[in-house]
């Protein structure tokens, strides 16, 4: 059997959208905040985490966290096969305490954001990500 | 014999009661057959800024017919709420009377014959003379176009927007923003922006995407009325999913609530007294962000080419809507003193094109632009003895029509027809010409492409598009309506998440339930992926109506919807 361009084009969308529906958090997700936090509870607020709310690009969507006075945040996301996404550790003489990068996701997915503070407290936002295949805007 | 437009001008008469509300008179006077141009545009000019919306326009510069949905849904907390009412609902929400000009100008029911009545709307050069007698009351009104103007018909597509570039300058404009602009592709956006705008391309929310920097003049500041205006852009926020990000690689949009926020802070900063947002957004997401940014006076909404009566206020900001096709002219009247809007007089001007005279300039303008495709628009192709329509949550009989032609002329299973909500209508007994097909299918990525889908796949891009539509969360919704489908029929569940609400789908051929594992023939068009192969659609819908004649379309029972 040949492949046509179209049929490739067609495979590849296919390809794609096959993970298109929400997933779900994993026992992964759990754990690794677990991991971080060493069990502690965690509260909200005094963290910004800023994402689209629809990925133009599933493979390189730009995320930014924020956290006065962390001094580190570590990011999740939350439906990937491995959500470990990264930690950042913010330094006493860190002028700021954000981060930008760019994150690949698997599909429509909340993605997590935990920042320890200097009191050795917790706080966790998160935002849900959207993931289309899109086509039909008016 | 008692014809049914002489029935419903009898019923006109007989009821006395007028609304309270400024276009309750115009009912009356229309079923008197006597509304004017200054009962249209009357106006009691007050305050010291005045505002002219106009959006959607989609490249319409002649008069059309456009009818208003009969399903235009609305989910979470915009449930039951304005735009999302149709029909009895609209006319007792808007004290609108039955049969009356404005009921055929803003409802869906009876248009066939009411348009018989009323004649049809729009027309750049009736819009002209709408906008010369306001900037003759108020000199200095401003013009802010909501975008969607580039694109939609015959002439624009061939010109790559000149047409319409030259109209809206023409026309004054004072600024405008984006959405279909964009698929002219950059090179022709930056052209136009950069040499032959007379006015400012606004877009808050467009960056570049490598390096996350404003690409577009956020926001222009006015002085107007001896007060500092300032007019904020937003383009449409979901320009590289819905439309093909490949024609603008470089540029990534979004809500961007928060720049949006520090936007209008920087403008109050600079001394704004009144803050209007030239919105793409879509009604709801302006809803939303009304509600969750402070310091916007008016939104001035698009996209999703809802009118209404009446400015619906959140909070203490005035969301606008002005329709689409060029079928409505937004007013508003502010009084800005002290630092702060104080009051706000609005007035939606449905353009009748039988009854505001064309305004000769530009009437003179718009058929130069056409010439040269004059014998092309005018070739009839086949007659109609349906009513042609689009706009609607589910279906319109244009992709019916559109529909058949994929799975006749491409001999497909199932067809697939994107939900845009931009073409004009036709009513029964119209000749169909080729400006009308291109009314309906204009556009930069026609190719009607001719594959195959598992029924899996096929049901994920139902879910999909469904949840671009019915998200609760308007800042997740894309501001189509749903995808059309020839072929196959399925139950839509509207209240249920995504993955959950389309079952029951049906290959209508057989009646046979559409198997997951199974591979079908799908037809369709206005794919967004780059390198799409097929006939531009307008071409299958040419030869299609070309063969049948005359087109008749049976009532679409093939989609059943609950949880409304």
């Amino acid at each position: 059997m040949t492949f046509t361009r179209r049929d490739t084009l067609v495979m590849g969308l296919g390809a794609t959208v096959a993970a298109m529906l929400p997933l779900r958090a994993t026992a992964s997700t759990e754990d690794a905040i677990a991991a971080f936090t060493g069990g502690a509870s965690v509260g909200t607020g005094g963290i910004t985490l800023t994402a689209p709310e629809i990925a133009e690009n599933g493979n390189t969507v730009p995320i930014s966290v924020s956290a006065p006075g962390a001094t580190a945040i570590m990011v999740l996301a939350a439906g990937n096969p491995n959500p470990d996404v990264g930690t950042f550790n913010f330094g006493p003489l860190a002028g700021s305490h954000e981060a930008s990068t760019r994150i690949r996701l698997a599909g429509t997915q909340d993605v997590i954001a935990v920042a320890k503070l200097a009191d050795g407290s917790f706080v966790q936002t998160s935002a849900e990500i959207k993931v289309t295949i899109g086509g039909c805007g008016g | 014999m008692i014809s049914r437009r002489d029935f419903l001008q009898v019923g006109m008469a007989a009821s006395a009661l007028v609304g309270a509300s400024g276009f309750g008179n115009w009912a009356r006077l229309a079923a008197q057959q006597s509304l004017t141009q200054d009962d249209l545009l009357g106006f009691d000019t007050s305050g010291n800024v005045t505002l002219i919306h106009i959006t959607d326009i989609h490249a319409q510069l002649k008069p059309v017919w456009f009818r208003e949905p009969q399903f235009n849904i609305g989910v979470g907390n915009a449930a039951g709420k304005p735009p999302h009412l149709t029909g009895a609902d609209f006319r007792k929400l808007y004290n609108i009377e039955s049969g009356s000009a404005m009921d055929y100008a803003l409802t869906y029911d009876d248009f066939s014959a009411l348009a018989q009545t009323y004649g049809r709307v729009g027309g750049a050069d009736r819009i002209a003379t709408v906008v010369k007698a306001i900037r003759a009351d108020r000199p200095d009104a401003l013009l802010l176009d909501g975008g969607d103007t580039w694109q939609g018909s015959l002439t624009a597509l061939r010109s790559n927007g000149q047409d319409m570039v030259n109209v809206m300058n023409a026309l004054g404009v004072d600024a405008m923003t984006s959405h279909w602009e964009f698929t002219l592709g950059i090179d022709r956006v930056t052209e136009i922006v950069e040499n032959e705008l007379n006015f400012p391309f606004l877009g808050a929310n467009i960056f570049d995407a490598e390096w996350d920097e404003p690409a577009y003049e956020p926001y222009q500041m006015f002085e107007r009325g001896g007060v500092q205006v300032a007019v904020i852009g937003q383009a449409f926020p979901y320009m590289p999913i819905a439309n093909p990000g490949w024609m603008f690689p470089d540029l990534s949009f979004g809500v961007r609530q928060e720049r949006m926020a520090e936007v209008v802070q920087e403008v109050r900063d600079a001394g704004a007294e009144a803050v209007v947002l030239l919105s793409h957004n879509g009604f709801d997401v302006d809803r939303k962000l009304a509600a969750n940014v402070p310091g916007i006076d008016v939104i001035l909404t698009g996209h999703t080419h809802d009118a209404l009566p009446e400015p619906l206020l959140v909070g203490k900001t005035h969301l606008i809507a002005s329709g689409s096709h060029g079928k409505f002219v937004s007013r508003l009247d502010l009084d800005v003193r002290d630092g702060e809007v104080k009051g706000v007089n609005h007035k939606l001007i449905p353009i009748f094109s039988d009854v505001i005279a064309p305004d000769a300039e530009m009437a003179a303008l718009v058929d130069a632009e056409r010439a040269p495709y004059k014998a092309e628009l005018e070739e009839v192709i086949g007659q109609t003895n349906s009513l042609l329509f689009r706009r609607g949550n589910f279906n319109g009989t244009w992709d019916d029509l559109i529909c058949d032609a994929l799975l006749e002329e491409r001999e497909a299973d199932i067809a697939l027809s994107p939900g845009f909500r931009w073409g004009a209508s036709l009513i029964p007994g119209s000749d169909i010409t080729r400006e009308d097909i291109f009314n309906a299918t204009a556009m930069s990525y026609p190719n009607a492409y001719r594959t195959e889908m598992t029924g899996e796949f096929l049901h994920i891009v139902l879910e999909d598009v469904a949840d671009n539509l019915f998200n609760p969360d308007p800042y997740y919704q894309q501001g189509g309506d749903m995808v059309r489908v020839g072929g196959m029929g399925y139950r839509i569940d509207i209240s249920k998440p995504q993955g959950e609400r389309i079952t029951e789908m049906t290959l209508l051929k057989t009646g046979e339930r559409i198997d997951p594992s199974k591979t079908y023939v799908v037809a369709g068009w206005a794919s967004v992926n780059e390198g799409t192969e097929g006939p531009p659609i307008w071409d299958v819908v040419e030869s299609h109506v070309r063969r049948i004649g005359t087109v008749e379309i049976e009532p679409n029972t093939s989609v059943k919807v609950v949880g409304a």
